[in-house]
């Protein structure tokens, strides 16, 4: 079963052929970021303006890259949210009037569990149950996966998501844009244990992210320490440590999780999972204790049209079908 | 102009002083806060959404990525964070308009980037980060309604 994919809720006009939820045939991604780096982040009218002009060549991109026809095609899959409301309407209308013109099934899908079933787009997929950390510029979501179409959130950010106090903190230390790749760099430099910096958890909600106090105590630390802005070693310092507080609290929460619903399989996807030290944590600690541990290579982490029609795959095949009335959604 | 100062000692005060300004907020009502990354903005919207009876499940937290994020509640919320944003793409101005024209309650984060979008009626808030947990807040009321929200702080909350 040929599944066409079609993501535009944020930066990245995507498309993608996936035959039955497993094998990509084709992803192809036209990237906004240079259209934004001057913004330090997202326009949502200038990517929706972009998305408009950018999908159609994507989508043909895609087919013939698969090699295949529209008329080889037996359904398409669109993301419906969360996302930025001017971008999803994009890929919600072509959707929309592709199924309708090819006459094919289409699935409206979730953002963020798709960005989980591109675990399964690799040679060794997880079984389930599982837990999923989706970590992002705009998320961090934890979620308990029972099946391709069930699952539970467990826990979310309260403030700031890890992606964005990454980029945060790169202000605050001068460092530019994006965040994480450069205080990534930066750490490997520094002393992660120089600077004393803050978990921050909520005691009546264990597994709630904030990353607001974390932030704050950077901020601090830049005030009653100048020489960060003026002494490569001490901001390379102070970057290591934040990163190491991030990750802990990324890691821990995500353990606390596998520990309370008793699963032993951790799938972590989203643009965060590209950090190499979150990737060594986990992947140590996994070890160590015996679970097993999913991370989808790079080009499936960030946003993709793979991961959507892997997701549609499995709601076209529980005979789900979108509503043509049904509408985009931002959060949820 | 009516000049208010408080401080407050901790975020649950800060999240207080908000949601008493969200018990009282009408439609079309703005405000705009100001201070530094830290100074605690988006923990005052957390209480402001509380008191516009914001449904906890709808997961108030930074819009800075996306920019704007919008909650239903008794009146609705629309949070916007203008962090990233040192001037203003021309693309964004008829959403702010809009948002700010709007039948909700408007909270913009760094609303000093607004500029001329910034409406004539509002309450401005002011943050400074004076200690660890302990931030001085500058209230100013602008326009009659504006003062109106300035002068029912100083009665009932200060």
């Amino acid at each position: 079963m040929l599944i066409l994919g079609i993501e535009t809720s944020c930066d990245e006009t995507a498309a993608a052929v996936v035959a039955d939820g497993r094998r990509v045939l084709s992803s192809v991604v036209a990237t906004q970021f240079e259209l934004h780096a001057q913004y330090g982040g997202v326009v949502p009218e200038i990517a929706a303006r972009r998305h408009l002009e950018s999908i159609l060549p994507v989508i043909q991109a895609a087919l013939d890259r698969a090699g295949v026809s529209p008329q080889e095609i037996d359904g398409l899959a669109v993301t419906q949210g969360p996302g930025l409301i001017g971008a999803l309407v994009i890929g919600m209308a072509v959707g929309k009037a592709l199924a309708l013109a090819w006459d094919k099934p289409l699935a409206g899908v979730h953002h963020l569990q798709a960005h989980i079933l591109a675990a399964f787009l690799t040679d060794s997929p997880p079984e389930f149950p599982l837990v999923a950390l989706v970590v992002s510029g705009g998320h961090t979501n934890l979620y308990q996966v029972h099946d391709f179409q069930r699952l539970d959130l467990l826990g979310r950010s309260r403030d700031d998501a890890a992606g964005e106090a990454f980029d945060k903190v790169a202000k605050l230390l001068r460092l530019g844009y994006p965040g994480g790749v450069i205080i990534e760099r930066l750490a490997a430099q520094g002393n992660p244990a120089t600077f004393h910096l803050p978990r921050p958890r909520i005691p009546e909600e264990p597994l709630t992210f904030s990353f607001s106090g974390l932030k704050t105590a950077v901020a601090h630390q830049v005030k009653n320490h100048p020489e960060v802005l003026t002494d490569p070693g001490v901001r390379a310092d102070l970057a290591a440590g934040f990163q190491e507080a991030v990750v802990d609290c990324l890691v821990g929460r995500a353990w606390l999780a596998l520990e309370e619903t008793g699963c032993q399989r951790l799938v972590v996807c989203g643009g965060v999972a590209a950090n190499g030290r979150l990737r060594q944590v986990l992947q140590d600690k996994a070890g160590a204790e015996g679970y097993e541990l999913f991370l989808p290579p790079l080009s499936l982490c960030t946003d993709n049209g793979a991961m959507v029609a892997a997701a549609g795959y499995h709601r076209l095949r529980a005979g789900e079908r979108l509503d043509m009335s049904a509408d985009v959604f931002s959060r949820g | 102009m009516r000049i208010l100062a408080w401080t407050s000692t901790s975020p649950a005060a800060t999240r207080a002083l908000a949601a008493a300004l969200g018990r009282w907020m009408a439609p079309g009502d703005v405000l705009a806060l100001k201070g530094e990354l830290g100074s605690g903005k988006t923990e005052f919207v957390h209480g402001l959404a509380q008191g516009l009876e914001v449904d906890p499940a709808a997961g108030v937290a930074s819009p800075s990525f996306t920019l704007i994020h919008e909650y239903p509640g008794r009146l609705p919320l629309v949070h916007i964070d203008l962090y990233r944003l040192e001037s203003l793409p021309p693309e964004m101005l008829p959403d702010l308009e809009e948002y700010l024209s709007g039948d909700g309650v408007a909270a913009v984060e760094w609303a000093e980037r607004l500029g001329a979008l910034l409406p004539k009626d509002y309450l401005e808030i002011e943050i400074l980060i004076t200690g660890e947990t302990t931030r001085e807040f500058t209230m100013r009321g602008h326009g009659p309604r504006g003062e109106e929200l300035a002068a029912r702080l100083a009665r009932e909350w200060l």
